[in-house]
């Protein structure tokens, strides 16, 4: 497949970046976050997402969505990397909506599917256990009772579990060999008794959640694609997520990068624009070489996700390792060659570095992956 | 199936039946490159006929036109036959300055009949180029050279001297930038000349590297006669077609980065060093840096792939080439130094039958020079600046 976009895709993104653009800038997320909003998004431009086939663009149509591919949804995810706007397009439309739609025709996919295509919902995927992402150290179990299970355990970094209507929960319902087997995938009412959900406000004014499960009681048709059999779906959903937010972070560098460059064409010190030192200059074009290498490899990753999941793992962990490098060194760029102005809260570049941050710890960081393409690849 | 598809078919038949075993070996070093041209000594006959065959069905030089020397492919199906070749392993037939770099600015600049003289030579690996490019006093600042071309009636005479000329003391013809008008502005005095290394007044001296080697010459020019008609392209407009085949020059080698994947690094390193009991590198330190390295590489190779997509659609900045340049050039030089890690003190050997010569130490010195021929980084990353991101007094 030709590493362009193309035309329906270009249409897409065009579509995106205008619409955001104008709903939905940075200065969109700075409200949110000076007003301390309790939800961190805005569910009526939520609703405008649906409206846009944003929240469905995984979706099937006969479940109400519009059917596009994991390119699509890298093709939005970077838009949104670009303005930083706050949705929960990964948890939900990526995350939860590729969990729910991989499981076939499960009775959580027939309730959720349809209302995360019409934007009414948030579901939220409860994976992590520790600080850092790993996705299979799973401690949280899940005890036959009767015809039903009892899930007991802890989540983090549950990404817009505050404010989930449900949640899909890892639990342990057995041992294999391998660390991904004997798991098993739940819907968890967050209501629950037994239930407690614990807001936790980050860094770059997103939020997520730290989710106790004590003694949580579920009915056999909480179990999402079959008892043992959340490992498989795990992989692929998340491979999903990574390359997804591999795009996203792409975006957050290019308009760090774009915005960058424009300052250096600006700003005036020693009676020169501070363009001109070759010192930054070098800089930029390596940093630009970086970005041209990210978007080739972040693309073939996401086609490579569509055309076939099992296959395309070590493609992934690439992207998102290289993402997360080359938006890393772009913010901190941004940052210094925006000298004191970067120091400031006024000024945009501060938000980009922070929010890349988050998205490189999302899913795994570039060593997780780095280390997970070496596996992969026999050494 | 699509006429493509047949042609995959076609193609992957045509080269199992004549693609000789001993050519579908990894390229181990330099030394098992074929170079082609009148003074090659051929390594084995299978790689004089895997020359020979690729040559004269055009697919040394694919995209070139058929009365060329080449095959007449479009770029879809020179994609397909580069894929078919990977598949099967199949080395390069034909390593050459004329293919990479003078081949393509004759396309665009020769007349019909440099054109018909030299192209089909340059295709069958008949005549071996070398480029007078660099002097010693112009290597960035290539436009101030001062080696002289003047024009007696129907020829010119050439003196001067030139240096870094790859592999010019084997070459059979030398393509060569001269200063033909004195009063000009630096780069608008130049002309593009084409001669022969046996013409009496040329002589060379290879210069020894730190690889131990010696792949570039001095070379002396001392009234050399040159037909008029050699000259390629106006007289003083020599600069645009220097400009031209340079950008060729960089995306050779920027290339380097793509074709020194015939194997992969992290499987030289397992052979080399060894597994630990969980199947990884004994090294974590190494094995993060080489997880790291192939991960650059993965991303240059659909880098290159979404140039060339980009190009068929029309879309890209010429100047792009140098950004593959800069890359290219600084990944194969880590390539080597993550070999010499892995390798360990088995890397050291500078003779002796076991390590073939001390290969992998000398190519890894040989490497360094990637990111100075052709433009060093510095002035690939100034050209990125000034053309593509249009930073100003760059």
């Amino acid at each position: 497949m030709a590493l362009v976009l193309n035309e329906e895709q270009q249409m897409l993104r065009d579509s995106a970046q205008a619409f955001l653009a104008e709903n939905a800038p940075v200065a969109y997320l700075r409200k949110l976050r000076d007003s301390r909003d309790a939800t961190g998004f805005d569910r009526a431009l939520w609703r405008r997402f649906a409206e846009l086939g944003f929240t469905g663009a995984l979706i099937a149509e006969d479940r109400g969505g519009v059917g596009l591919g994991v390119v699509e949804a890298g093709v939005i995810a970077e838009e949104l990397g670009r303005t930083l706007a706050p949705s929960p397009f990964l948890s939900t439309s990526v995350l939860a909506a590729r969990a729910l739609s991989r499981a076939g025709d499960d009775a959580p996919g027939q309730r959720w599917l349809p209302r995360i295509a019409a934007g009414e919902c948030v579901v939220a995927l409860a994976i992590d256990e520790s600080a850092r992402h790993r996705p299979f150290a799973i401690a949280t179990s899940a005890r036959v009772d009767g015809d039903g299970f009892v899930l007991d355990g802890t989540k983090t970094f549950v990404v817009d579990g505050h404010v989930a209507d449900a949640l899909i929960v890892s639990a342990r319902t057995g041992q294999g060999a391998s660390p991904a087997d004997g798991v098993t995938l739940f819907v968890v009412d967050p209501k629950a008794a037994g239930v407690s959900v614990e807001r936790t406000s980050m860094v770059d004014a997103h939020n997520a959640a730290r989710v106790r499960l004590a003694g949580v009681r579920v009915g056999a048709e909480a179990v999402l694609g079959g008892v043992g059999q959340g490992g498989a779906i795990l992989e692929e959903v998340l491979d999903v997520g990574r390359a997804v937010i591999a795009a996203q972070l792409l975006g957050s560098a290019d308009e760090v990068f774009a915005r960058t460059l424009a300052y250096l064409k600006e700003r005036r010190q020693f009676d020169r624009y501070i363009g001109e030192f070759q010192a930054l200059q070098h800089r930029m074009a390596a940093l630009y070489c970086d970005l041209e290498l990210a978007r080739a490899l972040v693309l073939r990753a996401l086609q490579a996700v569509d055309e076939d999941p099992a296959s395309a793992r070590a493609t992934v962990s690439a992207a998102k390792a290289l993402a997360c490098t080359t938006a890393n060194r772009a913010v901190q760029e941004g940052v210094q060659m925006h000298g004191g102005m970067g120091m400031t809260d006024e000024f945009d570049i501060g938000l980009f570095m922070k929010r890349v941050r988050v998205c490189q710890e999302l899913l795994g960081d570039a060593n997780f992956h780095a280390d997970r393409y070496a596996s992969l690849n026999g050494y | 199936m699509t006429d493509l598809e047949n042609f995959r078919r076609e193609a992957r038949a045509w080269l199992e039946t004549n693609c000789p075993p001993e050519m579908r070996r990894p390229v181990a070093s330099e030394a098992d490159s074929c170079w082609g041209g009148r003074r090659f000594r051929f390594q084995s006959e299978a790689q004089r006929l895997w020359m020979v065959r690729m040559g004269e069905r055009g697919w040394t030089v694919p995209t070139w036109p058929k009365e060329y020397g080449g095959a007449g492919l479009g770029k879809a199906q020179a994609q397909v036959l580069r894929q078919e070749m990977r598949a099967l392993g199949c080395r390069s037939p034909l390593d050459s300055f004329g293919i990479w770099m003078l081949g393509p600015a004759l396309l665009q600049y020769g007349s019909e009949a440099q054109k018909r003289e030299h192209l089909p030579k340059i295709a069958r690996g008949e005549i071996r180029w070398c480029q007078g490019y660099s002097e010693p006093n112009a290597g960035s600042d290539l436009a101030s050279l001062q080696t002289r071309a003047e024009l007696h009636g129907d020829h010119f005479v050439v003196n001067g001297q030139k240096i870094w000329t790859s592999y010019a003391d084997q070459a059979d013809w030398i393509f060569c930038l001269v200063r033909t008008d004195f009063g000009a502005k630096k780069h608008t005095g130049i002309s593009f000349l084409l001669f022969d290394m046996e013409s009496p007044g040329v002589s060379t001296r290879p210069i020894l590297l730190i690889s131990g080697k010696s792949p570039f010459c001095e070379t002396f020019f001392d009234n050399v006669k040159v037909p008029a008609e050699n000259l390629v392209g106006e007289l003083n407009g020599g600069w645009t077609i220097a400009k031209y085949l340079l950008t060729h020059e960089r995306e050779m080698i920027g290339g380097i980065g793509e074709r020194a994947t015939a194997r992969p690094l992290g499987r030289f390193a397992a052979d080399a060093m060894g597994l630990d009991e969980d199947g990884r590198l004994a090294d974590g330190g190494l094995r993060s840096d080489i997880a790291r390295f192939e991960i650059d590489e993965l991303a240059f190779r659909c880098l290159m792939e979404r140039t060339g997509d980009r190009a068929r659609r029309g879309e890209g900045d010429p100047a792009f080439s140098s950004a593959l340049k800069y890359y290219g050039a600084e990944l194969n030089k880590r390539r080597y130094e993550l070999m010499m890690s892995a390798a360990g003190s088995d890397g050291l050997e500078w003779e002796g039958e076991r390590s073939r010569d001390g290969a992998l130490a000398r190519t890894w010195l040989r490497t360094k020079a990637n990111s100075i021929e052709g433009g060093t980084s510095e002035v690939q990353l100034n050209i990125i600046a000034k053309r593509l991101l249009g930073l100003p007094g760059a």
